[in-house]
């Protein structure tokens, strides 16, 4: 077992989404740090980490975040707290630096916009661009750098580099690893990518058609 | 003021002459239409040939009872076929059903109560008639934009509630967006009614002898009058409507295909 205290705690979860269980009887734990979801499309992945925030409720089974029920919670702190960058490009209409300070907003603070772009990989140029205009992947950084607005202390990252190419894709990571050194959070990422989970993660949980089929240290589980 | 006018059921089976013109046109081009305007030309005689007997009684018993159960009934149709506009809308009905019955009541109750109209069948019953018309129309367009909005877009919206925000805070730019839509004809026809074309009401009161200055007048308190229900019951509608999207837990609930 991993010797960080436990992050979240998912107890027999099932869960149904258009008619189809996607989860079945999923237990697992993710510590604190660095952790990882990997598996292959169409697994469970994304559908667990919406339970971690409660975008969505599971139709059995409990979750438990640092030891109480995430359904004990108030959402709307809980979602400030544990924040999801999804994996389609969502940000809303308006400029970068728009988007960010929406977050910020939601929770009561000021934004750094150009420090928590800088955060995220971008220069402080791209605080005055149309949010649409931009490429994915800096959409992703920027989605990024306004979850952080929110100085959340979990952050959950879906496939954050399903849609680049290889050299973008090498830039998110190194950003997400330069992060992890400038700001005290633990992610949770979602990924097909078992050399990305091996690269970005000290603990994973493989997921195969709806169950965790094992978990433990990456290194244990996944070695290069 | 007005005159009166009296129309033959010959000069209005004249008139059959234009939609036969239509019926051509669309046998002509394949528009495939020929059937749906035999179909709207018999509905609306019989619907309008219905009301005015309707009107007729009303008009005679002379009481403000029979109008609410009037204006009632077609509130209640108006939601109904409102409803089937917005069939992306779970559970559309009732929003459609309050907001088309606040706006009539709103707006018949602020026209007697500034003196505009008198309190009797013959001023309530075509003004509540164009207000919950109106009203239907625009609530239908704004959840029918409702509903693809919350489609289309319900990865950007599940991404805010992501962040913490409310499913209202959530929702708010395509209610917004929806409003807009639902209002934004009446708007339209406001500002090029008199350079494009004449409205309704008006040309009604020409028809019938009216001084061009009284229909103008009549025409323009109506217009106003719409504006305000029209802007009541889309602003009732969608902000009753979009709540069904979400759960009490600030989730977006499954959508299923339409």
């Amino acid at each position: 077992m991993c010797n960080q205290p436990v992050l979240f705690e998912l107890q027999d979860v099932a869960l149904s989404r258009g008619g189809r269980e996607v989860l079945r009887d999923l237990t697992a734990s993710l510590p604190e740090g660095a952790s990882c979801v990997a598996g292959p499309s169409g697994c469970g992945k994304s559908s667990l980490l919406r339970l971690l925030n409660r975008l969505a409720d599971p139709d059995r089974g409990s979750v438990v975040y640092r030891g109480r029920d995430v359904r004990e919670a108030d959402v709307l702190e809980l979602r400030r707290e544990v924040c999801l960058v999804p994996q389609l490009p969502s940000l809303l209409d308006g400029t970068v630096a728009d988007n960010v300070r929406y977050a910020a907003r939601l929770a009561d603070r000021e934004a750094n916009v150009e420090r928590l772009l800088d955060l995220a990989g971008l220069d402080a140029s791209y605080a005055d661009r149309d949010g649409s205009k931009l490429s994915v992947g800096e959409q992703q950084r920027a989605m990024l750098a306004r979850a952080l607005a929110l100085e959340p202390d979990v952050l959950l990252l879906d496939e954050p580099t399903s849609a680049l190419d290889e050299s973008a894709r090498d830039a998110v990571e190194a950003t997400l690893v330069h992060l992890r050194e400038r700001v005290s959070v633990s992610t949770v990422l979602v990924t097909h990518d078992l050399d990305q989970a091996r690269r970005l993660s000290d603990w994973v949980v493989r997921l195969d058609v709806g169950r965790a089929v094992e978990q433990g240290h990456v290194h244990d589980l996944l070695p290069a | 003021m007005t005159g009166t006018i009296d129309v033959t059921l010959a000069q209005v089976a004249a008139t059959l002459a234009l939609v036969a013109i239509a019926i051509g046109v669309s046998f002509w081009q394949r528009a495939g239409l020929e059937n749906e305007i035999a179909v709207a030309v018999v509905r609306s005689f019989v619907q309008l040939t219905a009301i005015g007997f309707v009107i007729q009684v009303i008009f005679d018993e002379d009481t403000v009872a029979l109008v609410v159960v009037l204006i009632a009934v077609m509130v209640l149709f108006g939601a109904f076929t409102a409803r089937h506009r917005a069939r992306r809308v779970p559970h559309a009905f009732w929003p459609l059903l309050v907001a088309l019955s606040v706006s009539a009541i709103a707006t018949l109750g602020l026209v007697v109560a500034l003196g505009v109209f008198e309190p009797e069948p013959r001023f309530l019953v075509p003004v509540g008639g164009m207000v919950v018309g109106n009203s239907m129309t625009a609530s239908a367009v704004a959840l029918n934009r409702l509903g693809d909005e919350m489609h289309d877009s319900a990865h950007r919206i599940e991404a805010t509630l992501a962040l913490g925000a409310s499913a209202t805070e959530a929702a708010a730019p395509f209610v917004r967006r929806s409003l807009r839509t639902g209002m934004i004809t009446l708007v339209d026809s406001t500002k090029t009614t008199g350079l494009i074309f004449f409205p309704g009401t008006m040309v009604g009161m020409l028809l019938a002898g009216a001084e061009p200055v009284d229909a103008v007048r009549l025409q323009l308190i109506l217009l106003y009058a719409l504006l305000g229900s029209v802007a009541i019951a889309g602003l009732i509608s969608v902000s009753l409507a979009y709540r069904s999207f979400f759960t009490p837990a600030q989730q977006l609930r499954e959508q299923p295909e339409p």
